[in-house]
């Protein structure tokens, strides 16, 4: 069977890469402690030396549209092209490659329509910065074959909390039943508080501080119940009109189970958000 | 009203670097032509299917020739797509870093919660 060697959680800020290579003038004041930070979370990826890379995001109406919405849909295509053209205009982000792990596309598709989720499945997928930005931070080789999830948090009506949990449990369970000797990392990004498009986008942090120490704490400390207890689909909407994107780290924390305690946390304070990023080694640290 | 045309507005023009610039230089053209011939086009759907029911309301129109975020937001557009495009559009003529973006928010500061529905 194969073994989940890490689970890791992070937001998908799309300014990092400009960030990270800009120099000189260009080169923002705190591009430098960002670079610091992330080489650090690189490291929890590296250590746990994975063959294969699941990886959870939201699609940003780059593929998927208003006219045919899934709420979770799973890639399966032996190669996926990679960001797109706004996203090159916006952030200058780069044109990638990356391959596809289709035996493992095929089985979590089958297992997961027979654990009950109606999965959508798309055979030509080019995915955008909520998937890429974590290559980019966390395997910038862009080497190991890749199974991309996205979820709807963006379109509503969207399914609720419980539901990314119990997806994120489905996932876990689904891959270590997978007949495979290969060591898989389960990588997922979404948002703490967070505003687009709204008036408390772009202000000197975060739009909700005080939401996001909270959210921190839970996934730390794999708090799933104190989670639930105040995050519903009403009120995501409070801490800014984005923050649907914290089911995506939801979904993460039924990956990582129940009352799992994160191996690693860490957290950036940047100019409209907060970035957090967590690793948690399910078969204990890599030594 | 039509959020979903209001949306596929955005939508197909922030994807189109030609049409960026359309929208920039002469919105009226743009929106006119664009309610004329793409409105209802099935998106990634073979030549000669389309939709027959689809139009903007008046005040949709105007909203979009006239690029008013703040009228948008009010109306429903979902808010990703109206600021991605805006950001397009209107961010090179920033002074300095983020101006254009810090002013799209302040413009709206008259709306607390609840927003409006962005439902389609």
């Amino acid at each position: 069977m194969a073994s989940i060697v890490a689970v890791i959680a992070s937001t998908h800020h799309p300014f990092y890469y400009r960030a990270s290579t800009s120099t000189g003038a260009d080169r923002p004041p705190f591009a430098d402690e960002w670079t610091r930070k992330i080489l650090a979370f690189r490291e929890t990826l590296t250590r746990a030396n994975p063959d294969v890379l699941v990886m959870v995001g939201s699609d940003h109406f780059h593929q998927l549209w208003l006219d045919n919405m899934p709420q979770f849909l799973v890639g399966k295509a032996p190669v996926y092209d990679a960001n797109w053209y706004n996203e090159e205009r916006e952030f200058g982000l780069p044109r990638m490659t990356l391959k596809g792990q289709e035996d493992l596309s095929s089985h979590i598709l089958r297992a997961g329509l027979d654990e009950g989720f109606d999965l959508a499945f798309s055979n030509e997928l080019r995915i955008d910065h909520s998937i890429t930005c974590p290559i980019i931070t966390l395997r910038p080789e862009a080497d190991l074959p890749i199974v991309p999830i996205y979820t709807n948090i963006f379109a509503p009506p969207l399914p609720r909390p419980t539901r990314f949990v119990d997806l994120g449990v489905a996932i876990r369970k689904i891959i270590e039943e997978w007949p495979s000797h290969l060591r898989v990392a389960v990588i997922g990004t979404g948002h703490l508080s967070l505003e687009l498009g709204g008036p408390r986008q772009f202000g000197p942090h975060g739009p909700d501080p005080a939401f996001d120490e909270r959210a921190v704490a839970w996934i730390a400390n794999g708090d799933l119940d104190g989670c639930l207890r105040e995050v519903t689909l009403d009120s995501l909407h409070a801490p800014g009109n984005a923050t649907h994107g914290f089911m995506d780290f939801m979904l993460m924390m039924g990956v990582a189970g129940a009352g799992a305690k994160a191996d690693y946390v860490d957290t950036f304070d940047l100019f409209h958000t907060m970035e957090a990023y967590f690793t948690w080694y399910p078969n204990g640290a890599p030594a | 009203m039509s959020k979903y045309l209001l949306n596929k507005f955005l939508f197909t023009v922030d994807r189109d670097p030609e049409l960026v610039e359309r929208y920039r230089e002469d919105p009226r053209e743009l929106v006119t032509w664009w309610e004329s011939t793409v409105a209802n086009s099935l998106l990634n759907c073979h030549s000669g299917e389309a939709s027959t029911w689809l139009e903007f309301t008046p005040a949709e129109r105007d909203a979009l020739i006239e690029r008013d975020h703040v009228r948008l937001f009010e109306m429903g557009a979902h808010p990703f797509l109206t600021l991605t495009l805006f950001i397009a559009v209107f961010e090179r003529d920033n002074t300095e870093p983020l101006e254009y973006q810090k002013a799209y928010g302040a413009a709206l500061s008259g709306f607390s919660l609840p927003y409006p529905d962005i439902a389609t």
